[in-house]
């Protein structure tokens, strides 16, 4: 340990500063009070507006009074939030799942040599550019009932029609369809990033030792691809939790409220119907339960980088 | 009592002519003077219109007003819901970055009434100097004062561009089946149903399913059964045997008569599919129906009658929604604001926009200037039904502050009667639901 090189005086002085708070240099506080400025103005002020908007009754147009814990009282008995934190979870699971199967599905095929794989790479990355409202109006022309392709196409095949996100059962997965859709390719850019990194001398021991694809899949790419996997779980689970514009330009929450996710709860709260003190109330909650699963999440990411350093 | 005429001479007229003269070269205003349109030249104005085929209008012609006045005009259109949180937004804060507004009167009139964000236009309008002689109260409709007048009869805006709604129908499919356009609701009923074919993909009736959208499609069939939302007391009557039987209607119409997947349908989609000459017939808004004669998007060009809402068991009433012209009550250019408001509304607008089918002007002498009619590129049939739904109007939705939350309660209650839900028992839940939002929305 480097203590045990220092003189006395030197470990005597290491004591004495130990347990009072670091000092800056006031040199070095013009460099530091701008970003400080900016993350109080930009994080730190909202915030704080946000929780003391929180505790009040406020509402566009009319006067405003301070109700302590009242909102956060109304949110444990509003049915509609508890319905829309579910619709919330049923499709983040979805969103995330589907396309992490399907994104790592093809990265494992793009991963090979074959004909013209860079142009079909291009080709299945580009849902990923587009603008969400847009690949929203063209989904929900495909997906009308009487007028939209898709039901033409299952008639083909001697399915009936559908009413996709017409309908308050199949709306969710019909905007996990979009979805998929559209962060499929992100999925498997990530782990093919992952696979391209993979050094190739266990599976040449593999090989030797006569393991047969799958063994080689299971034991040595899935364990060494996990980390990235985490990596676009992560980023998936964070976009599909804030979605909103695909979700709204398709369907607003409808039918009913099939397909109302704590999002769209919180906007048309807030801004279609002017109650921005308990749209705040939402908002902090919504908050710390991003926090929660980003920190779960974040430790997953830590424990899969660990099995992988200890080769298992 | 007697009245002297005043002998009109040459010496008399030449007399008053040169004090006219005189007074003029001194600034003095005669009291009967036209509008100085003039008046403000150089003056800028901010104008904050919904981007919509009525604000479309406006925007094509508003070089002609800043030629008209010498005024400059920053106009900025946003869709209607974007448009309806931004102005809120910035008339609750108090400095508005506009002096004009273009307001929803069936979700905005209450909430800005209350908020105070308005500008009395009562003196402008009765100021020679500011109004033209032709912009008369009783030129408006009913429906248009009703709306641009706040609960103590003070004139706040000007009625702009008035909704009605009227049964659009398939007049081939009426006649492969030998029906003829029904005049009651029973008739509406039978008709939708006989017209239904899903082995043929086509179906009888459709409107609107998706919440919110959907809630004024039964406060209009509720008017048919003699009950309004909210009575003049204040009162809930969402609950009452009438609004029940007007829910149960739209449950058979939606259930029996219209294509699946109705219940995710706003006006968009039941005008698409009305429009491929599937459906017989199609209650909405007046204003959707120039894509109907247009040959590039529509396949029953000709084919569509425009019909009057049926007469219900108590009475026939076509829903009326409207759309108006206010000047902030915080801007500093009021007078000029004004200006923008009444040449918006003037003869030559309100005909621009009937003409074009964008809109109907709330002014009854434009919708009977037969010059004006003439002009109209939409078929007759739709200016009659235009014309007689202004004789039936009424506002179709409740004048409270929580409109949309009114919509968007009830709204789920009718998309759950389409999946199977109970009309009485899902309108008990949204009334007992949306009863203590209305009671603390006029409490602050």
């Amino acid at each position: 340990m480097a203590a045990i090189n220092l003189d006395n005086s030197q470990a005597d002085m290491r004591l004495r500063d130990m347990g009072k708070p670091a000092r800056l240099a006031p040199n070095y506080w013009p460099f530091v009070t701008p970003a400080l400025f900016v993350i109080g103005a930009v994080i730190i002020f909202p915030w704080l507006f946000t929780l003391w908007m929180s505790v009040n009754r406020w509402t566009l147009g009319q006067s405003q009074s301070f109700v302590g814990f009242e909102n956060y009282i109304r949110l444990a008995t509003d049915f509609r939030l508890w319905e829309s934190l579910w619709h919330t979870v049923v499709y983040t699971a979805l969103s995330v799942v589907a396309p992490l199967f399907l994104g790592t599905l093809a990265a494992l095929v793009f991963d090979t040599k074959f004909p013209f794989r860079g142009f079909l790479r291009g080709v299945f990355v580009m849902p990923m550019m587009a603008t969400p409202v847009a690949i929203a109006l063209v989904w929900t022309m495909m997906y009308h009932p009487q007028l939209g392709v898709l039901n033409y196409l299952l008639s083909l095949v001697g399915i009936g029609p559908q009413e996709w996100i017409f309908n308050q059962k199949s709306v969710i997965p019909s905007l996990v369809i979009v979805e998929t859709w559209q962060w499929t390719p992100l999925v498997m850019l990530i782990v093919l990033g992952g696979l391209a990194s993979m050094p190739r001398e266990p599976f040449e021991s593999a090989e030797i030792d006569g393991a047969n694809a799958w063994q080689k899949f299971r034991y040595l790419t899935l364990p060494m691809i996990m980390p990235f996997v985490m990596i676009a779980v992560i980023i998936r689970s964070i976009d599909a939790l804030k979605s909103f514009d695909i979700i709204y330009a398709m369907t607003q929450g409808g039918p009913g409220t099939a397909s109302e996710t704590i999002n769209i709860y919180l906007y048309n709260t807030a801004f279609a119907y002017y109650d921005i003190g308990y749209g705040s109330a939402m908002a902090v909650v919504f908050f710390v339960i991003i926090v929660a699963l980003s920190f779960i999440l974040l430790m997953l990411r830590q424990r899969a980088q660990w099995s992988d350093a200890e080769g298992k | 009592m007697t009245y002297s005429t005043p002998r009109a001479t040459r010496r008399t007229f030449l007399t008053a002519a040169a004090a006219l003269g005189g007074a003029t070269v001194l600034g003095i205003r005669p009291t009967l003077a036209a509008v100085d349109w003039k008046r403000f030249a150089g003056t800028t104005l901010e104008v904050n219109l919904i981007k919509s085929p009525r604000g479309d209008i406006l925007l094509k012609y508003i070089a002609e007003f800043e030629a008209l006045t010498g005024m400059k005009v920053n106009a900025e259109a946003t869709p209607e819901q974007q448009q309806r949180q931004k102005t809120a937004i910035e008339l609750s804060s108090g400095r508005p970055s506009f002096d004009v507004v273009h307001l929803s009167y069936h979700v905005q009139k209450r909430q800005f009434e209350k908020g105070g964000w308005l500008a009395d236009i009562s003196s402008f309008l009765a100021d020679p100097a500011l109004t033209e002689p032709s912009l008369k109260e009783s030129d408006f409709a009913d429906a248009g004062l009703l709306f641009a007048k706040d609960q103590k009869g003070v004139q706040r805006s000007l009625p702009f561009s008035v909704d009605y709604w009227i049964v659009y129908w398939n007049k081939e499919l009426f006649a492969q089946k030998g029906l003829s356009y029904p005049k009651n609701f029973e008739a509406l009923v039978a008709a939708a149903e006989a017209l239904t074919d899903p082995s043929k993909n086509t179906y009888g009736f459709v409107a609107r399913g998706l919440k919110n959208a959907n809630t004024p499609v039964w406060t209009s069939l509720m008017h048919g059964f003699g009950m309004t939302p909210i009575g003049d007391d204040g009162a809930l009557r969402t609950a009452t045997p009438e609004a029940v039987e007007a829910a149960a209607l739209y449950q058979r119409l939606m259930t029996k008569a219209a294509p699946p997947g109705v219940s995710g349908f706003n006006w968009a989609e039941a005008q698409s599919a009305f429009l491929q000459g599937k459906i017989g017939m199609w209650l909405d808004g007046v204003g959707f129906a120039p894509p109907m004669e247009d040959p590039q998007k529509s396949r029953v060009v000709g084919k569509v009658g425009y019909g009057v809402m049926p007469k219900g068991p108590k009475a026939q009433v076509a829903g009326t929604f409207g759309d108006g012209l206010g000047v902030a009550a915080a801007s500093a250019k009021k007078e000029a604001a004004y200006l923008f408001c009444q040449w918006a509304i003037s003869h030559d607008m309100g005909a621009r926009l009937l003409q074009a089918g964008a809109g109907v002007p709330f002014r009854q002498s434009i919708l009977e200037d037969k010059a004006v009619r003439e002009g109209v590129k939409m078929p007759g049939d739709w200016l009659d039904a235009v014309v007689e739904s202004g004789k039936i109007s009424r506002l179709a939705l409740p004048v409270i502050i929580p409109v949309t939350e009114f919509r968007d309660i009830y709204g789920v209650g009718l998309t759950n009667m389409i999946g199977g839900g109970d009309p009485a028992e899902e309108l008990a839940r949204a009334t007992k639901q949306f009863q203590p939002i209305l009671e603390r929305s006029e409490k602050g």
